[in-house]
């Protein structure tokens, strides 16, 4: 058995969620990776480790980005955000809270990711019509709800905040 | 019931609680790829692992004589000339048949090893002609996949032959002809497949966690590739992303990953990764139609015909065999239509490419499009309205007893027909249609009408003549002393909402606090038996054993209460809460007090009622089953330049009986109507002529998005099922066995003025060109 072999590794150091981790980690380790396995932050999802389903969406720097295209290293000195940030304790987030309203998820394993998408592209464009999120939303793959009702969830939560401000 | 409650598993997903497969971690737990053929057909004649094992990170690799695993073999009982058996070995030994087989595992410290160690393997093959197309397999001479099944066949039914068939044929009026095909899908949740085991020395057992939709019958097949018996293995199943069918079978793999970690006296985790999840997991969906109907002068069919031909690929799925795209097709495809006379052959062909399993649908989704295009066909032919001619023909008085010797039971066919025109209609598609010809666009309006067979019972499932019987249900509810109850079922959720759906089953039926309910699913230890979640089966069969143990441990507290007040049991009734008088008198003896005296005050029970409250209940059904029904109408555009197939809009009408949950049915509705559309317009598996598989990432697989999904407009209508529990039928399958008839319908009255009508799936942008481009050259 050579499991336990040695390995060339690198101490990093993440800041998650307002949270700041050191790591000693191999350099090719994903983000994503990094988020699940070595931090127990589960809630960012893997669909394809190719960038293209949006399951492992998560913010830096206030921006979504695919957690499975960037190393962990990469990660270093951003302010990263999961989807484990949006609720305040036992309390959904509005965006949630529209989310499972609108029945816009179902197994629930894209919706990490599409929350995250929402979140930071609302939090730039706040008056987006519904035809441009639905454009945003085409960037990540569900394959249970056919889209409108994720849709329907962002578009009525970016409504209700416009009201409010 | 009927109401659109919010989702009790959405808090948990919403904030990453959940908790899927790849989010288990177990200590010391090792991690598992596999060394898969990268030739499509060959004999193995040598597997050196040596240079793995140096791989640093790398624990262990196995062959399959390393493991000693028995093989996984479905079986049906029906005789040679009709169905062949093949065993699909956990690991392949000493041949391989398609691109993607496994033939080791790698067992390593993290995924990242378990890759290193993969490109150190060293697989010596002996190729053989590979067999990549069904008529391929079917011509003579044509190589074998398996040496044990001629012809490549590895099942031939000719289920039904109408007598004088061909006399209807040849006097006929009109015959009109349809020869399709349907291209090779991946049912793609997007969780993809994985499992983590481990031995569990304290149960003595070896708990298997994996994400199946049939968790009891990956115990038995683990149990008997593993020679313990079944009480040694516990399969529990965490939240799942989504199945679609593809779960619904047994996997190699995780059989593997078991045999592995027993070995290992470590935890194994094995994720599938895309590339793997694309290219060697199950798919589905690939059928050639050869299919004929007759019609009177009036527009009535007179008879059918179809000779079926299904691509299973390499290997027979465990439970359901290669048999069950080609058996449930030659069984129900005269669908919604009164058909007179029928026959029909179905084949199923053995090739070397993935092996198949059931796919949201299962073959509906074909002959429900085929059977739309002989319609269509003949209407055109008889310059009639495509509504009119399938209004003539459906099925209005129930229970009705088809051709195909199958009992529907009350639909609303024709009024969902009417319905669905009408909103088409009201939404002003006709009129745009108009006006956009004369604009010279092309706007195509298409439609399909549909049943579909759900809540199979035992008897249903036992004319397949499978080897195991699926279909009924098991359910247990348990009180607990503070009056909160744990239900049970054997149905497995993965997306459908059966935290929700079927704990409003209960608490409508026991009058209890939604709140107060909790849904226990997966997890063999737990759950007597269950069958699992596949044929839209779960609130159908599992609801009505919910319900009727719920009704049960009702009559208990009836019990329980009329001995408190000294009165016959029929003097008492459940209401909202507890059990109060039916003379009103007195007040409300509620769940806590109940609980409390069931359990913590029993010695005031009469000696006839046993401590505790749970009841257990079984349901099953048998007859044929019951059927849902739906019309689906769409509205397309061409664009003749680009061959682009736009959809302007999609109108679902449907009926599944009571609706536990319409938001539920509505989210079930829109996901099949986007796999549909998936299937009709989009995704499509091929393989080279070597039986290379060319889709092997998102790049090539092309998965639609929220720019081609349209909104659906859903209209429900009721025709409430007469022998389940809840009356509600089936509603998972529904939406991909719509879109694509009524998609390839609509492209084809687009497409009226070129002349070109197309039969077969996906419907690509070069068809479209092509179509077009024809048009060109009669018109010059
Ligand atoms: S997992 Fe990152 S985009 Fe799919
Ligand atoms: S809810 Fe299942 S993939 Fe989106």
């Amino acid at each position: 058995m050579t499991d336990t072999a040695p390995r060339e590794r690198q101490l990093i150091t993440l800041d998650v969620n307002g949270e700041r981790h050191e790591l000693l980690i191999e350099p090719r380790r994903t983000l994503v990776d990094a988020l699940r396995h070595d931090l127990l932050l589960t809630g960012t999802h893997v669909g394809c480790e190719h960038g293209i389903c949006g399951a492992c969406t998560v913010l830096v720097d206030g921006s979504p980005a695919r957690a499975c295209l960037m190393f962990a290293a990469q990660a270093e000195g951003a302010r990263i955000r999961t989807v484990e940030s949006l609720a305040d304790g036992a309390e959904l987030s509005d965006l949630q809270r529209a989310f499972s309203e609108h029945h816009g998820l179902q197994c629930g394993f894209c919706t990490p990711g599409f929350l995250m998408l929402a979140e930071g592209f609302l939090a730039e464009r706040p008056e987006a019509a519904k035809e441009e999120i639905r454009e945003v939303v085409a960037a990540n793959l569900c394959r249970c709800t056919g889209y409108q009702t994720i849709v329907e969830a962002i578009d009525d939560c970016a409504a209700r905040r416009r009201k409010e401000t | 019931m009927g109401a659109s409650v919010a989702r009790r598993e959405d808090p948990r997903l919403l904030t990453g609680r959940g908790r899927f497969i790849d989010d288990i971690q177990l200590p010391r737990m090792l991690h598992a790829q596999f060394v898969r053929a990268t030739v499509a057909h060959a004999t193995v004649t040598g597997i050196d692992l040596s240079a793995v094992r140096e791989v640093p990170g790398v624990a262990a690799a196995f062959t399959a004589e390393d493991l000693e695993l028995g093989d996984i073999t479905a079986r049906l009982g029906r005789p040679a000339s009709e169905f062949v058996a093949t065993a699909m070995p956990v690991l392949a030994r000493d041949r391989v048949r398609f691109v993607g087989e496994p033939l080791a595992v790698v067992v390593a410290r993290d995924a990242y090893a378990a890759e290193d160690g993969l490109e150190a393997a060293k697989v010596r093959y002996e190729v053989r002609p590979p067999v990549v197309s069904a008529e391929r397999a079917l011509a003579p001479g044509a190589p074998l996949v398996h040496d044990e099944a001629p012809r490549n066949t590895l099942l031939n039914v000719s289920m039904f032959a109408t007598e004088g068939i061909d006399a209807v044929f040849d006097s006929a009026p009109h015959v009109v002809r349809v020869r399709a095909r349907t291209g090779r899908q991946n049912a793609l949740p997007l969780e993809t497949r994985g499992a983590v085991a481990s031995w569990d020395a304290r149960e003595d057992q070896l708990l298997l966690h994996t994400c199946t939709q049939v968790p009891h019958q990956v115990r038995t097949v683990a149990a008997r590739c593993l020679r313990l018996d079944e009480r040694a293995v516990r399969v529990v199943v965490p939240d799942m992303g989504g199945g679609f069918g593809l779960k619904c079978v047994v996997g190699r793999e995780e059989i593997a990953v078991a045999a592995a970690a027993l070995r290992l006296g470590r935890p194994v985790k094995w994720i599938e990764d895309r590339k793997d999840a694309l290219t060697a997991s199950f798919l589905a969906r690939e059928q050639q139609y050869d299919a004929r109907a007759a019609f009177d002068a009036d527009g009535r069919i007179l008879a059918l015909e179809a000779d079926i031909v299904c691509d299973m690929g390499a290997y027979s799925c465990y439970p359901f065999t290669a048999g069950i795209e080609p058996l449930m097709a030659s069984a129900e495809m005269p669908g919604v239509y009164e058909v007179p006379a029928y026959r029909v052959r179905g084949r199923a062909v053995t090739t070397n490419k993935a092996p198949t399993a059931p796919y949201r649908g299962v073959s509906r989704p074909q002959y429900v499009m085929v059977m739309e295009r002989l319609f269509e066909r003949a209407a055109r032919e008889l310059g009639m309205d495509p509504v009119e001619i399938r209004r003539r023909n459906v099925i209005t008085d129930f229970p009705y007893t088809g051709v195909n010797r199958i009992t529907y039971d009350p639909g609303s066919y024709r009024e969902s027909l009417d319905l669905c025109e009408r909103v088409v209609k009201e939404e002003g598609w006709y009129t745009a249609r108009e006006e956009a010809a004369a604009e010279g666009r092309h706007l195509g309006i298409g439609y399909a009408c549909f049943s579909e067979r759900t809540g199979y019972g035992s008897a249903a499932f036992a004319q397949r003549k499978m080897e195991v019987v699926p279909g009924f249900d098991i359910s247990e509810v348990r009180m607990d002393t503070s009056g909160a109850v744990v239900v049970t079922t054997g149905t497995m959720s993965h997306g459908q909402s059966h935290e929700t759906t079927m704990a409003q089953i209960v608490a409508d039926e026991l009058g209890l606090d939604i709140a107060k309910v909790r849904i226990h699913q997966g997890d063999t230890d737990r759950i007597t038996y269950g069958w699992g979640t596949f044929a839209s089966r779960s609130i159908a069969v599992g609801g009505s054993a919910v319900r009727l143990a719920a009704a049960k441990l009702g009559e208990k507290l009836c019990r329980i209460a009329a001995a408190r007040w000294d009165l016959s049991p029929e003097a008492v009734e459940l209401v909202s809460g507890g059990i109060r008088r039916r003379d009103g008198s007195g007040g409300l003896l509620g769940f806590e007090e109940l609980a409390d005296l069931a359990y913590l005050r029993a010695h005031l029970l009469p000696k006839d009622l046993e401590p505790g409250l749970s009841a257990t209940a079984t349901f099953d059904v048998f007859n044929d089953g019951t059927f849902s029904n739906a019309t689906h109408g769409v509205v397309v555009e061409l664009h003749p330049g680009t061959g682009q197939v736009e959809i302007l809009a999609y109108v679902c009408v449907e009926d599944c009986g009571v609706a536990i949950n319409p938001q539920v049915v509505e989210g079930q509705c829109r996901g099949g109507i986007a796999q549909g559309i998936a299937g009709a317009l989009y995704e499509q598996v091929t393989y080279d002529e070597q039986g290379e598989p060319s889709a092997t990432s998102f790049m090539d697989y092309k998965v639609p998005t929220a720019r081609e999904i349209p909104d659906v407009l859903i209209r429900h209508l009721e025709t409430p099922c007469a022998f389940t529990e809840t009356g509600a039928k089936g509603a998972g399958e529904g939406g991909t066995i719509g879109a694509p008839a009524a998609v390839l319908n609509a492209v084809n009255d687009a497409l009226r003025p070129t002349g070109t009508e197309l039969d077969t799936t996906p419907i690509t942008p070069e068809t479209v060109q092509r179509a077009f481009g024809r048009t060109v050259e009669h018109t010059s």
